[in-house]
């Protein structure tokens, strides 16, 4: 664990702490098990999202593809009567495809990873309403599905069946992104692109990928989603979850400029996002508030960050004139 | 000056505009300009020729202000001074017009020309005076004979053409002495005739002009005297009788080049990397031919812009051949990106280490293992001891001076960093090393250590190419060196008729002795 993100889960520690004084009910087990269902359902697309933004790229449309995507799934499993495995499978497919198909435009024609995604929310946002009719998707009154119900909805030994996902994407993307080749060329191509194609990396395909990895998990974040509210007007379903992701990384030290940034970061990132939102409703805050928060905090910190490293970089270059040699 | 043209021996009545007396400049270590003395006399258009680091950016730096001259007098107008202030030379009416176009492109050319300064209207809005700043415009460009309006957007400008707004820029603060540094340089024929043509309105303005280019015979046609700087010192003055290539080349060189390396009298071995009929995107019409052979150093030399920087991208895969044919070792070669030019041991050290060349926020071993990850992975997760072992070896084989191998690389000199390009290569037993602009920005000692492994790449049998616009190095280091112009390769010497001469001859398109 880097400085950073000690800092972070500190600053988390605190914030709990504070909030705990002021309101003990935030250590009750149903406020916890919320909490964490909620950053687990989050933690899954800001992961994604964090794939993106290693490239120095950034993914829009997550909260349209949700919406998208969630529309699918109810109706592939409620209405047509799809066999849910193989519906989580052809959503998890779909939502690969919608980054491929980013991906593509993005690495190959060239084109802003702003601008493709912000296409990309305002597309797949019209789809969905259209697909309803602008009405809401839902399951029938009776319809049950124990076991997909369990694995997303449910809890083990008190714990969220989605934060436990969390936990195994988490340690499974730590090891793509930290370990691996692929994970060490996204690195490059985030810091610099051009001397990473100069020592024979595929950027191109790479960039791709990270986009396909952020739709198939933005795709299994919508099928969570999905079970969570178990039903989804299209027109509001999602709305800004993309903002939620790009915080959650900024917050976890992610540069926007790409190469920076950890898996734990994001993580711990998304787990104060949350706490801020519970504190609002725990502290009597009027929620219409909520944003303001934390938007505030996220400045805040990100302000923070970046005095101490410019203060750090002043105090290493005055030790090291001190230490040198004077030509 | 007996057989001057009558019109200059009316010019040379008036009295100089400048004149600059006994001027020197010095850096640390190095002079960049000694005893250095000339006139300019209005109407009169001077050539100003030598190599690279012959001084001529200097005299440049000191007239535009920006240099202070360590001794000697400018003289403008009649005043003495010690120096020049940038808007000391602004207002004497010197103005530059410099190889990289200061214009922006997103404006049309009116807002170009006036850019800072435009004519505004009266009121409290300070709304700029598009009328008056249309007129004034438009007189500039019928000046330099510009037929474009000032409404166009320099965007749809030919290079001329905007060559063309920075001299009505340049007469817009109503120049006296226009300077021009390489205009020519990156313009096609047709458009060099019309600069030359705004060259000689100029004249018949009476506005002087310094024309500072590498395309002698261009200075052949245009220039009414010639001076030539060499190591900092005036080489000579040619008048306009006495101007001819020849004499031009003589002069820049007109010294014994200093023999610097090891010259290796190994036979080269087999074509490594050919080329045939390859066309790139810098001379999309002209074709390339070119063999390079196993066990030599093989050197490309030629002027900026000659197309050596995008032959060497095309050999290694970074942009697409327009055309032609690559062959290695006999087998055809086809690249479609860097990955594949790497995959089959065919690499590039990039001319701009900073930016294509290494990762500085990389450690040493990262940079080193980036191309070549598979070899220090197992299923698919990185190994850090692989590439730490491998840095390690390179660190002590190449002398790359550093405190551990997982130093950041941005921390390390410029020498360092360019051995850590060249490690990340030789970890991975390249066939085919091209090297572009490999010494540049790198102390004397890094540059020896650069040489001699150079020469120990070629002597275990790899196919060396440097692309240099250093002639000591092009000379000293090269087995035969290959000359470019203008997108073609102009001749290839081998090591008999190797001298500063010939590769310069060849440069500018003409035949070697």
């Amino acid at each position: 664990m880097s400085k950073k993100d000690a800092g972070l889960l500190l600053l988390i520690l605190v914030v709990g702490a504070v909030v705990a004084a002021i309101n003990p009910r935030f250590l009750l087990p149903i406020n916890l098990a919320n909490t964490s269902n909620l950053i687990g359902l989050f933690g899954i697309l800001s992961i994604g999202q964090a794939f993106v933004i290693i490239t120095g790229g950034i993914e829009l449309s997550v909260g349209s593809s949700i919406a998208l995507l969630g529309v699918l799934f109810i109706d592939f499993v409620a209405t047509r009567g799809m066999a849910w495995p193989l519906a989580l499978v052809l959503i998890l497919v779909l939502g690969g495809l919608i980054g491929l198909a980013h991906g593509w435009l993005i690495a190959r024609l060239k084109l802003q990873p702003f601008v493709v995604t912000l296409c990309g929310l305002l597309i797949y946002r019209g789809v969905a309403r259209f697909y309803t009719a602008d009405g809401t998707a839902g399951f029938a009154f009776g319809q049950n599905f124990p076991t997909l119900e369990f694995l997303t909805a449910g809890r083990t030994y008190g714990v969220p069946n989605s934060f436990l996902a969390l936990i195994v994407i988490m340690a499974v993307m730590w090891v793509v992104l930290h370990r691996s080749v692929f994970g060490r060329y996204l690195y490059a191509i985030g810091k610099n692109e051009e001397a990473a194609r100069f020592s024979g990396i595929r950027t191109g395909r790479m960039i791709m990928a990270a986009y396909v990895i952020c739709g198939v998990l933005t795709a299994l974040s919508a099928v969570y989603f999905a079970m969570y509210t178990r039903s989804i007007s299209p027109a509001s379903h999602g709305n800004f979850y993309e903002l939620y992701a790009i915080a959650a990384a900024v917050l976890g030290g992610f540069s926007l400029r790409g190469g920076e940034g950890s898996i734990v970061g994001v993580i711990l990132g998304t787990i104060l996002l949350q706490e801020l939102q519970n504190l609002v409703n725990l502290l009597g805050i009027p929620s219409s508030l909520n944003f303001s928060v934390m938007g505030g905090v996220i400045l805040i910190g990100v302000l923070v960050d970046q005095q101490w490293s410019a203060f750090r970089v002043r105090r290493r270059m005055i030790r090291a004139a001190r230490v040198a040699p004077q030509h | 000056m007996l057989n001057s043209p009558e019109t200059l021996s009316s010019v040379r009545q008036e009295v100089p505009f400048l004149s600059l007396t006994d001027v020197r400049k010095s850096y640390p270590g190095v002079v960049a300009l000694d005893g250095f003395s000339m006139d300019v006399v209005p109407g009169e258009v001077i050539g100003l020729v030598g190599e690279n680091g012959a001084g001529k950016s200097t005299l440049m730096k000191i007239l535009g202000g920006v240099v202070r001259p360590d001794r000697g007098t400018i003289r403008v107008d009649g005043i003495d001074h010690e120096m020049l202030t940038v808007e000391g030379s602004m207002n004497a009416g010197i103005a530059f017009v410099h190889q990289e176009l200061n214009l922006f492109e997103n404006l049309d050319v009116a807002a170009n020309v006036f850019l800072g300064r435009e004519p505004l209207r009266a009121g409290p809005l300070k709304l700029v005076d598009r009328a008056k700043l249309r007129g004034m415009v438009t007189s500039l460009l019928k000046r330099v004979g510009a037929n474009f309006s000032p409404d166009m957007p320099v965007s749809k400008l030919s290079l001329a053409q905007q060559q063309m707004v920075e001299i009505a820029k340049a007469l817009s603060i109503r120049a006296r002495l226009v300077i021009l540094d390489e205009p020519t340089s990156s313009l096609p024929l047709p458009e060099t005739e019309k600069l030359l043509g705004v060259i000689n309105g100029l004249r018949s303005e009476g506005i002087s002009v310094i024309f500072i280019s590498h395309r002698l015979h261009e200075i052949e046609r245009v220039a009414d005297r010639v001076i030539v700087l060499r190591d900092g010192i005036m080489a000579g003055i040619l008048p306009k009788s006495a101007i001819n290539h020849d004499e031009m080349v003589r002069l820049m060189i007109g010294r014994a080049l200093k023999a610097r390396t090891i010259v290796s009298d190994r036979v080269a071995g087999p074509v490594a990397l050919s080329a045939r009929g390859v066309r790139t995107s810098a001379y999309p019409n002209h074709q390339v031919d070119l063999d390079i052979c196993h066990g030599e150093i093989l050197g490309l030399a030629g002027l900026v812009g000659s197309g050596r920087t995008e032959l060497a991208r095309v050999l290694f895969g970074i942009d697409t051949r327009l055309g032609g044919e690559l062959k290695l070792e006999g087998k055809k070669l086809a690249l479609a990106s860097a990955a594949d030019a790497v995959a089959s041991g065919v690499f590039l050290v990039p001319e701009d280490r900073k930016l294509e060349g290494i990762l500085l926020d990389l450690s040493i071993a990262q940079n080193i293992s980036l191309p070549n990850m598979p070899a220090h992975s197992t299923n698919l997760l990185v190994s850090t001891s692989s590439e730490n072992r491998t840095a390690e070896k390179q660190r002590t084989n190449l002398g790359i001076r550093a405190p551990s191998v997982t130093t950041r690389t941005g921390s390390l000199s410029g020498g360092n960093q360019q051995k850590v390009v060249l490690a990340k290569w030789l970890a991975m037993n390249p066939k085919v090393i091209i090297l572009d602009e490999p010494t540049r920005g790198i102390d004397i000692g890094a540059k020896a250590e650069i040489y001699n492994l150079m020469r120990v790449l070629a002597d275990v049998g790899v196919a060396v190419l440097m692309i240099s616009s250093d002639m000591e190095e092009v000379i000293g280091v090269s087995d035969r060196v290959a000359v470019m112009h203008e997108g073609r390769i102009s001749g290839i010497l081998s090591k008999e008729r190797l001298n500063q001469e010939n590769v310069l001859l060849l440069a500018v398109g003409k035949q070697p002795k």
